[in-house]
């Protein structure tokens, strides 16, 4: 790199937008650490609102004792599954439908097209949706978890137009040889598609571990319950978290490090924030691509 | 791979193709038909329940139980003072930020701008990675980080604020019904605007250099080139955006508004969404019904509208 001379106005720009990118940064991330250190902290220091900058007395009993509150851990094992399950069936349906969708000798595949695009821009309305859940018996039920994403029309179009993008000949040298429309979607779409089924992948696995209007509505059992649901709850209902911190077992081992409502909300926020957190930025870069791409090709 | 695939095509019969394409013709709608099917049950099938709109319906008893009121609901609007007023309020939330929304929409494209500005090619990474995360968080855990920073107890920000004499002891950021529209704002864009401003990057990054080096060569300064190749290299995705934000002008989604919703607020932050929930909590099915129907079609009436309006500005349909 040449090095130019800055004029003050320039070095006085440079400044001012490393500091508020600065500032802005911080803010993104302080909070997230601010529960981490509170968390891991004592929690009389931390009620009276010592730790600010750094954690003081660090303990790990927030955790242990929360994870073992009951139904915490089934909580997770809901928000585990709808996220596995629910992502592997969207990103195939979405892989797939989007593939067919780029044939055009499909019957009546413009209609097809059309109509499941249109549903981003409609919808009937609170109650008609849940009235339909419920006469479906989707309500109490594990299936409403899975079965309502498969059709997520932003990742049919993605997918769509990143097939139409890869050279025909391809797929017809692959046809002429034989390969039927599975054969040639094994082994030569997905292959080709991966950094858009990769980007398709997150954003379903991160919607559906934040997901918590539909647990909202439809459950009404505590065994469907997700982790953001009782968290949600356990921000909202003190009293019901008073009793889970008295009911909680060995609750007189260590009186310092005695459980507050505050302490148990941030144990539970940072617990169903953490995946994320790990998980982030190792896929930071892909999905950055992965959108970027779709942008190029509008 | 074998024989590269070019090769092969000059050899394609197209008698043969053709045939091959007529016989696949059914075959591709049956591989797709379980797929349309599920759209058919979860996008098309709700709406027969607009049909609730026009009953006196309760929950529990069968619709056929129930008798047919005809516009009675939708007449309630307008006719009953008390609903009249409740709606009016609920629509100048929602419109108050929709508009907000709207107005700073162009955040994202100064935080694309002056990122692409700092020199240091780590800081721009290390901002890019870290402004992105709240993206990916839910709006209950957005309001649980708000509710350990702002609470009147123990919110560290609120603490710090006292003690510098910002706010009286005891102020609640979460439960005052004043500045609602601008904090609710302020935390949409902290969650959003590092992962808004991606798009603009792209778009940048996809802007000719050879622009930027033949006005380098006539002198320009970083501000010209800012003016005259970033900024309108950045219209046409910005334009898009915005008249597709038109259409959601009353579809201000809840999630946010319910997680940050209490009985203080509650006043100035009741959108049309979480209003419709509210209603349909106090068990009033119909009257939410009737609203959510308004609500979908004047959002796609404010589709068309945009549409259009993309149609005559620049030549271009967004749907």
């Amino acid at each position: 790199m040449r090095k130019k001379k800055l004029t003050a106005g320039e070095l006085l720009f440079q400044i001012m937008i490393y500091t508020l990118f600065g500032l802005f940064t911080l803010s993104c991330i302080y909070p997230f650490y601010y529960l981490f250190i509170n968390t891991i902290s004592s929690n009389d220091l931390s009620a009276a609102g010592y730790i600010k900058f750094y954690p003081r007395q660090i303990h790990f009993d927030n955790y242990s004792k929360v994870l073992r509150i009951s139904g915490l851990g089934h909580a997770a094992t809901v928000s585990v599954y709808r996220t596995v399950v629910g992502t592997l069936l969207t990103v195939g349906s979405s892989a797939f439908l989007g593939y067919l969708f780029t044939k055009k000798e499909m019957w009546g595949r413009s209609i097809w097209y059309r109509s499941v695009v249109v549903t981003m821009y409609f919808s009937a309305g609170l109650i008609p949706w849940y009235i339909t859940m419920h006469n479906l018996h989707l309500t109490n039920n594990y299936l409403a978890y899975i079965l309502p994403t498969i059709i997520t029309p932003f990742n049919i179009i993605l997918v769509k137009t990143f097939v139409e993008a890869i050279p025909p000949s391809l797929e017809e040298s692959a046809s002429m040889d034989g390969a039927g429309y599975m054969r040639v979607f094994w082994s030569i779409i997905v292959p080709l598609t991966t950094p858009i089924l990769a980007t398709i992948t997150i954003f379903s696995a991160v919607n559906q571990w934040n997901s918590f209007i539909d647990t909202a509505f439809l459950m009404t059992e505590t065994k469907y319950f997700t982790l953001q649901f009782l968290l949600w709850r356990y921000l909202n209902e003190s009293s019901s978290l008073a009793a889970l911190i008295r009911n909680s077992p060995d609750m007189a081992a260590s009186v310092a490090n005695m459980q507050t409502p505050t302490s148990v909300r941030m144990t539970v926020t940072m617990i169903v924030v953490l995946p994320i957190l790990i998980v982030y930025p190792f896929f930071q870069r892909f999905f950055v691509k992965g959108i970027m791409i779709g942008a190029v090709k509008g | 791979m074998g024989v590269p695939a070019g090769e092969l095509l000059p050899s394609v019969d197209p008698v043969h193709r053709s045939r091959w394409k007529m016989k696949n013709k059914h075959k591709l709608f049956f591989m797709a038909f379980p797929f349309l099917v599920v759209t058919f049950i979860f996008y098309y099938l709700p709406i027969s329940g607009w049909i609730y709109a026009f009953y006196d319906f309760i929950p529990g008893i069968p619709l056929s139980d129930t008798p047919y009121v005809g516009l009675k609901w939708f007449k309630t609007i307008v006719s009953n003072p008390t609903q009249t007023a409740e709606v009016l309020r609920v629509l100048k939330n929602t419109l108050a930020m929709s508009s907000l929304g709207l107005i700073t929409s162009i955040f994202p494209v100064i935080f694309a701008i002056m990122l692409t500005e700092i020199k240091s090619g780590w800081y721009r990474k290390l901002v890019q990675t870290l402004t992105t995360i709240p993206n990916f968080i839910s709006w209950i855990l957005v309001y649980a980080l708000a509710f350990s920073l702002f609470s009147v107890d123990n919110g560290v920000i609120t603490h710090i604020l006292v003690q510098l004499g910002v706010v009286d002891e005891g102020y609640n950021f979460l439960a005052s019904s004043s500045n609602i529209w601008v904090t609710m704002i302020v935390w949409y864009w902290w969650k959003s605007l590092g992962w808004g401003a991606i798009l603009y990057l792209a778009a940048i990054a996809g802007i000719d250099q050879e622009l930027y080096e033949a006005v380098e060569v006539d002198g320009a300064s970083r501000f010209r080139k800012i003016w005259h190749i970033t900024i309108p290299g950045l219209i046409p995705t910005f334009f898009v955006l915005l008249l597709l934000s038109i259409g959601n002008l009353v579809n201000n989604g809840m999630e946010q508004y319910f997680a940050f919703q209490n009985a203080m607020n509650k006043d100035s932050i009741e959108v049309l969404d979480l209003y419709v929930y509210n209603i349909a909590f106090a068990n009033n099915f119909p009257f939410a019904t009737a609203v959510s129907m308004l609500k979908s079609v004047v959002s796609v009436i404010l589709l068309f509208a945009a549409n259009t309006l993309s149609k005559m500005v620049r030549d271009e349909s967004i749907i």
